[in-house]
This record gives C-alpha cells, structure tokens and sequence, in this order.
C-alpha cells in the first residue's frame, strides 16, 4: 500500500446515494419519477421530461465494454504502484455507462462484464468490471 | 450569417515560447496583448473589451488596470479550455457587431512550470465536477486519460492504427523545425514515434502536446476599421461553437468519436461560404494526436472513420494538400490553448508565416477542442 492517498470522492447531496450504493455493491442510478427514463451521472434534471422527481435504480452489474484506456504514466503519486492499471468504460444493459478499473487480462469491444467494487480511499467503495462467466476471457 | 465578414483579427502578439520561464502568467499575458496593441497599430486605451482566456492569467480587470483601460465596455469569458480563444472570437465579433464596443482584445499566458501541471488544474475547473467525482477517484486524472477511450474505440471500430496517429505527429514536427519559436525542432520520424514510452494506451509520449510556458493574444476589430490599419486584413468569415452530446462526462456520450467541432463545422462553412475544398490551410487544436484526426473528420474533411487514411503520405505536411499546423501547433511549438493556431492562421493570411508560408494562401481555418469535447472553428479570408 502506497503512502500517498489516491484523491477520494467527494459525494453531494445529489450523489449520496450512489455512493451508498457502491457501499453495499450495486451500482446505484438515477432514474426519473415521472417518465422513468435512467440517468447517470447524477444530475437535477431529467432530461427527457425536466422534472426533478428522481428514484434510483439498482443495476443488474452486466453490461459490455465500450472502451477502455491503460495507464503507463501516474498523473497522480497514489496510482504509481498500479501501474499499468486498466479502465473499462461499461455500457451497462439497462442503457448507462460506467467506468470502473478492469481485473480480466484484455479488454475487447463488446467484451461481457460483471462490476464489482473495491477499496478506494476514506472508506469509499470504487466501480471494478471482470469479465462475465462464460465469456472466453472469464 | 450575420456575422460574415464582419469582424477582423487585426492584432496579433506572443512572447518567446519556452519551458521554465521565470516570469508569473500574468506577465506573460501582458507582454502578449502588448504586442498585439502594437501590431494592430492602437494604443492600450483604444482598447474596449477584454476576453481573458484559460484559467492562469489574469481576469479582464487585472488586465484593464494594468494597461490602464480607462473605459472598458465589453467583458466575457467562454469556460471551454481549449476551444475557449476561438469562441471568444465568436462572442467579440457579435459583440463589435452590435456596437456594443470596437476593439476586443482576447489573451491568454500560461507558466506551467511554477503553476500546477494540467492533471491537477482540470479538477479545478467547475465544468469538470462530475469527472472529479467519478472518474478521478479511479485513476482517470489528466486529460491523455479521459480522451484515451475516444482513440481507442475509433480504432477497434474504424482500423485507424497508432502509425497513423503517427503521422501527425511527424508532420507537425516538421512545421516547428521551421518556427524560431518552437520548442521542439529535434527532428522526428513514425519510427521515433512508435518508440516513445507509452503514457495512457494509445496514446504514446509524442502523441501528446507539451506543457509550456508563454503569452498570447489577439485583437478583435471591425471589418471597417481594420481597413486603416497597418497589416493585411484578415476577415472572420465564418465562426461557430459546438458541444457534444454528454458534454461533461465522455464516458456517457452516445458516441465519443464525435466532437462538438462537429456541429460547429456545418454552420461556420455556411456562414463563410464555403466548403473544406476551399481550405488552403488549417490550423487544428491538437493537444494530442487522434484530436486532429477526429476533427478533421467531423469538419468534412473526409468521412467518420477516413481520417487515418487521410493523414497518411503527406497530405497534412506542407507541400501536401492541406497543411495542418503550420507553427508547429501544440504538439511541436508551445501548448498556448490554441491561441497560438489563430496567431499562425493571420500570419499565414498576411503572407507573413515565413518559411512555413502557403503560397497563396487566401482561405484557413483554425479550430480550437477543449473540456472534454468542446469545439470552435474559425474560418478567416485574406481581405
């Protein structure tokens, strides 16, 4: 483990409760009280019918990957010891994407994934994709 | 169309680029606007508007003290990073349009080397707050991460190839090693391309733009009233902005290898009159390399997924059809937030760009990318 802390979220109001959700290990969603559609980021709006209600949603944790990026380089001192480390962006099958730190071997378009999370810093709970059981790469 | 023709750069300044400069960004910013006060041939006070740009120099006021504004009309500022210099441009002209002032100078400095680098400057930026949140606590920090998984789908989904990318790199290279005020002049082939270290997979270190240090600025006039003044005019033809879809979070755009630029391009082509075949030079942001390739695709260039094939043979290096980043652009000359694009794009349309002129050059264009898919283009005509 590093000495240097890698930068924490800092949650709002309006995040709070996708972070409590990362907390218990779903990836928590907003999704508008009135027309129902989902949304992520977190945000004030729907923006298909601007009303303010929102619920959340808990995802299903599947989804594919839509891109990825691997680091060679530590923007940050707290991520050196990763290094090379992976990120997955995630289509996840009910429509939002998330990013999250890959743990399978090579990532691929379309590649079936399962989130989980693991320990960031303060306590907080971070996104993680594997590759889903009964892909090739599983 | 209102703004065709109606607005011209007339003054343009910036200091020695360099790295570990001593002097703060203010400074640097001063020198600049200076220089372009002088070279638009007015004085300080003739100056009426201010358009500060990026986040390390000073504010429009700090600006209109030090060069003793006495009656500053007009201030604005377009929080878009790198495509912020260009919109402004946009802003100034209807602001002269409307008569709301005459002379808008538009500046930027940056000391990179005693200020934060960019990894931890963006995460100070408002627009960026959901990235800071969601992405940064993963370890995507610097802007070579976040737009990474742009190139990377464009070339699963299109083929395009890090070789290809390499090209630009290459091309532009060769335009610094023709600019006095270029900080890298060391010549560069694809092979020392394909060598350099891996920094956020696919882009490699000479993908990247530098960080550096310096000042530059512009003067924004009336078509009419550049007619008086010393230089060639250079006419604003066209002028457009444009955001992506999700434009604070690429992860959550519909589809991120396509940029703001793109909805920008229709409507400044339209206003200039005329097509990308009319285009003798162009001046693209390219803070990394797939940046210019995604731009030149969605400025009409060649199709979506064409623009690996485009930059290859030395299409985009002078003596090829369309010379991208005469100076050097941000990847060989200076990272000055693309305010270094419009500079070039009036020297070129004054016929004063040296040994990297285009001969001939009547029409360019320069555009600028910023805060995670932002664009701007300019299209200017020698007038």
């Amino acid at each position: 483990m590093s000495d240097i802390m890698k930068p924490a979220p800092h949650p709002s109001p309006l995040t709070q409760p996708y972070w409590d959700g990362a907390a218990q290990g779903v990836l928590r969603v907003q999704q508008c009280a009135a027309c129902g559609k989902l949304r992520h980021y977190p945000r004030y709006l729907c923006d298909a019918c601007h009303s303010f209600d929102v619920t959340w949603k808990d995802c299903s944790g599947r989804g594919t990957v839509h891109s990825w990026m691997v680091a060679h380089h530590a923007f940050h001192p707290g991520f050196k010891e990763d290094l090379p480390y992976t990120l997955v962006v995630v289509e996840m099958e009910e429509g939002v994407r998330a990013l999250g730190r890959f743990t399978g071997e090579a990532p691929r378009i379309g590649l079936p994934v399962v989130i989980h999370f693991t320990a960031g810093s303060d306590g907080f709970a971070l996104p993680a994709f594997a590759p889903a059981a009964g892909s090739p790469e599983a | 169309m209102a703004l065709r023709d109606k607005a011209a750069i007339t003054g343009i300044g910036e200091t020695a680029y360099q790295r570990g400069a001593t002097r703060p960004a203010t400074a640097l910013q001063l020198e600049a606007s200076l220089l372009a006060i002088a070279d638009a041939g007015l004085a300080p006070g003739d100056i009426d508007g201010i358009m500060p740009i990026g986040t390390t120099g000073a504010s429009a006021e700090e600006l209109a003290t030090n060069l003793g504004i006495t009656d500053l009309r007009y201030t604005a500022v377009t929080p878009m990073g790198g495509a912020g210099g260009i919109a402004s441009i946009q802003t100034a002209a209807a602001a002269i349009q409307a008569g709301l002032c005459r002379h808008v100078l538009i500046a930027a400095g940056r000391n990179t080397s005693i200020a934060a680098k960019v990894g931890a400057r963006i995460h100070a930026m408002p627009q960026f707050h959901l990235v800071t949140e969601f992405e940064l606590p993963l370890g995507a920090i610097a802007p070579a991460q976040l737009y990474a998984p742009m190139a990377r789908r464009h070339m699963e989904l299109f083929g395009t190839t890090s070789a290809q990318l390499a090209e630009i790199a290459v091309a532009i290279r060769g335009h610094a090693m023709l600019n006095d005020n270029a900080i890298m002049k060391k010549p560069m082939t694809v092979a020392d391309h394909q060598a350099s270290r891996m920094i956020a997979d696919p882009f490699r270190l000479l993908d990247c733009s530098l960080e550096s240090d310096g000042g530059a600025a512009f003067i924004v006039s009336a078509a009419d009233r550049a007619r008086d003044m010393r230089a060639p005019r250079v006419l604003v033809s066209g002028i457009a902005e444009g955001h992506p879809d999700s434009p604070s979070a690429i992860t959550q755009r519909p589809d991120m290898t396509r940029l703001g630029i793109a909805k920008a391009a229709p409507r400044a082509f339209a206003m200039a009159g005329v097509t990308p075949a009319d285009i003798q030079v162009a001046e693209v942001y390219d803070c990394f390399t797939w940046v210019v390739l995604c731009q030149l695709e969605d400025m009409g260039f060649c199709a979506k997924g064409e623009g690996g094939a485009f930059v290859q043979g030395g299409r985009i290096a002078l003596g090829g059809a369309l010379p991208v980043n005469t100076h050097g652009g941000l990847l060989s000359q200076a990272h000055m937030i693309g305010m270094n694009h419009v500079v070039e794009l009036v020297r070129q349309l004054r016929h004063q760009a040296g040994r990297a002129q285009v001969a001939g050059v009547e029409v360019g264009l320069a555009t600028g990318y910023g805060d995670l898919g932002d664009g701007a283009l300019m299209i200017a005509r020698r007038g």
